[in-house]
């Protein structure tokens, strides 16, 4: 399934999310398939979070059931019990594969208030000119440097007025380890170009799938779409309602 | 020399803070015009961007599931409860959740909550001129008519001054306006506001529950008839119900040695003492009835459901024994309800049955049994805080465990030595504890904890040795007992503090020194004998906190000046080891009481006379002054007491006191297993 960070609940961590969505689990009475041994946990296959404080309109998780459930009834009970804020935006069953086969990049969306985009376009042009460019991220064991430059595919500025008020840019960035995330890019833009935000700039995250040939990421549920809609189409609309 | 609030000449020159220089306030002492106000801007938009720039930003966006949201115009009374401490330790608790719900139940008014903010976010809010917001809406704490604080401990003291800065609201009550919120405070800490009564305009002490229903009320009519006479009419009619101290009415002199001579109302239309609060039958009061479930994590990680309030076990060290009386149980079917719509209401899955003994409910075996039926195959597990030395508490341990594991149980015989647990009136032979821990390894718990307490009153080194002893003994017979030597015990110990409304009261609290010396010594007496390599550990902790705890629980109003002092020179967040400094307490301690002529030992390791007044003498906890010091007595003498709930009432003067009863079953009712929905 596919869900969205959206708003104030964006500064939910991984941990917090995780935890969140195995009680609202509990909550909707989802019956859930356990793995086996001496403490079962419940078959929750969760796909790469967009870090805290970074909003996002696509994550992607995957659970086990213990029985067969139309998909649509367990989204719209899920989504009931979680706050708004959290929101699962589509459920569909397992078409074939894993979902990791399916994702490895993101597009991100960035803005960064008080510039204009003429301005970052160029600090564009000169991030994509550079073949290497280490930023420094604080962690939790001091600090850590990491190439923010090899993994962005594209980065693009979107065309708009030169309003001053911001300029909005799109990259697209390569899921590797460690993970280069929008607050490196930003940095790294800092670091080439001087290119430096008024306020904190804000990252979401539009999409993730595969890259393909042309740059573009494909839906990584879109196996899942297509067998639903065969689906559909082979049973009889009379059929629809006693199927579930 | 008086100290009365409103002898405000005496009170300013005698003051030596005066002087020292207020941290730069985030929002100023504007206030908020409460006339005819509409609803404050929401805070967050300018909260928002700072936030990327704080550790677990999460805990300030709130958003919690079960969190209540109303519209500002459409109530009379808006309160903002507060926990001072961190959200994660703030959120769980039980208090604050309570009566956020029995406020929001009523269609005329708010509740909100907030929570101490740590430093990081505290310094970007001054420098952006961002003030204290409530969780829920971000509302400006200032902008609501009370502040209810609940103190579980009075760690949380300077936290409180931080968040009245931070709102912009004067630290001082004789400085705040119409415009201002009542600062309330509650919790067991209320039981002895006087640390604090600079800072609060009023206190009320016990239950909650029914108190902020009547106060919404008293709150709403005085606002509906256009505000009469202020502010000081408003605390003068909470006052006159007789159930909120108001500390600025009562004046405190003191004898020319430190001592305090008396404590009197000036005016005549407030009562000379003031009592707590006690609900009766807690069947009427299933609350939290929708548990808050935060996002971030917290200290709980499961819901509570509080199956009975007060205990006459009698252990006088024990504040909350002494001041939750008498024992009301909440029956059998009424727990039952809870857990099964708190465990919805959540997705917990994990329940915990809260009290002061668990194990002490009348019906706990068939609630054990009848919980443990209801949730077996599922995976809701039940927990019961309950240390009682006996088998019984084993084999419900054992009932509780039935789907989950057998890790650790605890035990808490509190006094090293038969003799001081006599004195404590904790009674528990060591018998007793090595029958019940070779029960517990025998059946399968590898993990035992033992919790003392070092400093207690006549304590002397053989005492604390005695621990030695002990925690060899249970590793010999649970080695015996579980036919294996893969168990473990472990001691934790902590320094006692006396406390208000105890016999303890009068006790002359262990110096530090005298605890960590006695702490060592155990230390080293359990490490000497290697045959017990690590199956024996030692959790403490040195006896400074203690000290500072101790000074904060019987302090008396010259202590304010020392809490503001501290929280001048930085000091937050007591509670947390990292952030107390016990320099500076002895620091402001040293510049601030040799002006009254008294110290910190003065108010911490001095034992106190039969006669002299104590500061919380007029605040009426319902325990007889001459019953106490007769217990006190008693505890020298090292005679017991037992429990009134199954011998006779020994007249400790609260039921009588309080117009209230002992309430325990059992109801003979069974609990039925639910049909599942
Ligand atoms: S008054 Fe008597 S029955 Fe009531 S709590 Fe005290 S000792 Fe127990």
């Amino acid at each position: 399934m596919r869900y969205a960070k959206r708003g104030r609940l964006r500064f939910t961590s991984h941990r917090d999310f995780a935890r969140a969505f195995e009680r609202a689990l509990r909550r909707a009475e989802i019956p859930m398939g356990y793995s086996a041994g001496f403490s079962p946990h419940p078959k929750i296959s969760y796909h790469g979070a967009a870090p805290t404080g970074v909003a996002s309109e696509a994550e992607y998780l995957e659970i086990g059931l213990a029985r067969l459930m139309d998909a649509e009834a367990v989204r719209v009970a899920l989504d009931a019990c979680l706050p708004a804020g959290l929101d699962i935006e589509e459920c569909l069953p397992v078409a074939e594969g894993t979902l990791a086969e399916r994702i490895d990049a993101s597009r991100w969306q960035i803005t960064l208030p008080g510039l204009d985009p003429s301005t970052v376009d160029a600090a564009g042009k000169i991030f994509l000119a550079t073949p290497a460019i280490p930023v420094e991220r604080p962690t939790k064991s001091g600090r850590r440097t990491v190439d923010a430059r090899a993994a962005v595919v594209s980065l693009t500025v979107a065309d708009s007025e030169p309003t001053g008020s911001c300029a909005i840019l799109t990259v697209v960035v390569r899921q590797v380890t460690p993970a280069v995330r929008p607050d490196d890019v930003i940095a790294a833009l800092a670091t080439v170009a001087a290119c430096v935000p008024t306020a904190p700039a804000r990252a979401i995250r539009l999409a993730q799938g595969r890259l393909d040939d042309s740059g573009q990421l494909t839906d990584p549920l879109a196996p899942e779409r297509a067998a639903a809609l065969a689906a559909r189409e082979s049973v009889p609309d009379t059929l629809d309602g006693a199927q579930r | 020399m008086g100290l009365g609030h409103d002898q405000l000449g005496l009170f300013n020159v005698s003051r030596p803070d005066e002087a020292l220089k207020s941290p730069v306030s985030a929002a100023r002492t504007s206030g908020y015009s409460q006339g005819d106000m509409t609803a404050p801007d929401s805070l967050f938009p300018r909260l928002e961007p700072l936030l990327p720039r704080v550790t677990k930003p999460i805990q300030y966006v709130g958003g919690e599931l079960n969190a209540t949201v109303k519209d500002w115009d459409a109530v009379d009374v808006r309160w903002a409860l507060m926990y001072p401490d961190a959200y994660e330790v703030g959120l769980p608790n039980q208090g604050v959740m309570i009566l956020y719900e029995v406020i929001n139940e009523r269609p005329d008014a708010l509740a909100e909550r907030t929570y101490a903010v740590w430093p990081d976010l505290a310094a970007l809010m001054r420098e952006h001129g961002i003030g204290q917001f409530t969780v829920d809406a971000h509302r400006p704490v200032a902008a609501f008519d009370v502040l209810g604080v609940s103190f579980a401990t009075e760690l949380g003291y300077t936290n409180l001054l931080e968040a009245l800065d931070l709102a912009g609201i004067p630290l001082h009550s004789r400085d705040r306006t119409d415009a201002h919120p009542i600062v309330l405070a509650g919790g067991h800490a209320a039981f002895n506001p006087e640390p604090i009564s600079d800072f609060i305009d009023a206190a009320v002490l016990g239950d909650g529950e029914q108190a902020v229903l009547e106060i919404t009320d008293l709150i709403k009519t005085w606002k509906s008839q256009g505000r009469p006479g202020g502010r000081i009419e408003l605390l003068l009619r909470l006052a006159r119900t007789g159930g909120v101290y108001v500390p600025r009415f009562y004046d405190v002199d003191f004898l020319p040695d430190g001592r305090i001579h008396r404590v009197v109302p000036h005016r005549a239309d407030v009562p000379f003492r003031v009592h707590k609060r006690t609900v009766m039958d807690l069947d009427e009061w299933p609350y939290p009835k929708q548990p808050l479930v935060p996002l971030a994590e917290s200290v709980h990680e499961r819901m509570s459901v509080e199956i009975f309030r007060g205990c006459t076990r009698g252990c006088r060290f024990c504040q909350a024994g002494m001041i939750t009386r008498p024992v009301r149980e909440r029956s059998i079917t009424g727990i039952g309800e809870m857990v099964d719509r708190g465990l919805r209401a959540t997705g917990f899955e994990e329940v915990g049955l809260l009290s002061l003994s668990s194990a002490d409910h009348s019906e706990i075996a068939d609630i054990a049994h009848g919980l443990a039926d209801r949730y077996e195959g599922t995976n809701t597990s039940l927990s019961l805080p309950s240390t009682r030395v006996d088998a019984f508490n084993v084999t419900l341990a054992n009932e509780l465990s039935r789907n989950g594991r057998r890790s650790g149980l605890t035990f808490a015989p509190e006094g090293g030595s038969e003799r001081l647990r006599a004195v404590i009136n904790k009674m528990v032979s060591k018998e007793d504890l090595i029958r019940t821990v070779s029960t517990a390894y025998a059946h399968g718990w590898r993990q035992v904890k033992l919790y003392f307490m070092c400093g207690l009153p006549t304590e002397t080194d053989a005492d604390v040795l005695e621990i030695a002893d002990m925690a060899k003994d249970v590793i010999r017979a649970g080695r015996a007992a579980a036919g294996h030597r893969d168990i473990r015990c472990t001691v934790s110990i902590g320094g006692f503090v006396p406390k208000p409304h105890t016999p303890f009261q009068w006790a002359g609290q262990a110096a530090a020194d005298t605890i960590d010396h006695r702490l060592r010594l155990l230390r080293s007496a359990i490490s000497a004998d290697r045959s017990f390599g690590r199956a024996i550990g030692v959790r403490y902790h040195d006896g400074k906190p203690g000290i500072i705890e101790g000074l904060l629980s019987r302090g008396d109003r010259r202590v304010g000046a020392v809490i503001e002092a501290v929280w001048r020179a930085g000091g937050r967040f007591d509670g947390w080891s990292e952030h107390f400094s016990y320099d500076r307490w002895v620091g402001a301690c040293a510049d601030v009481l040799p002006a009254y002529g008294v110290d910190l030992a003065w108010f911490t390791v001095r034992e106190r006379t039969e006669h002299e007044v104590l500061p919380w003498d007029h605040l009426d906890s319902g325990l007889d002054k001459e019953w106490l010091w007769s217990d006190w007595q008693d505890a020298l003498d090292e005679t017991e007491v037992d429990d009134c709930r199954w011998t006779p009432c020994y007249d400790c003067g609260v039921c009588p006191g309080m117009g209230t009863d002992i309430q325990i079953g059992p109801t003979g009712r069974t609990l039925l297993p639910l049909t599942p929905a």
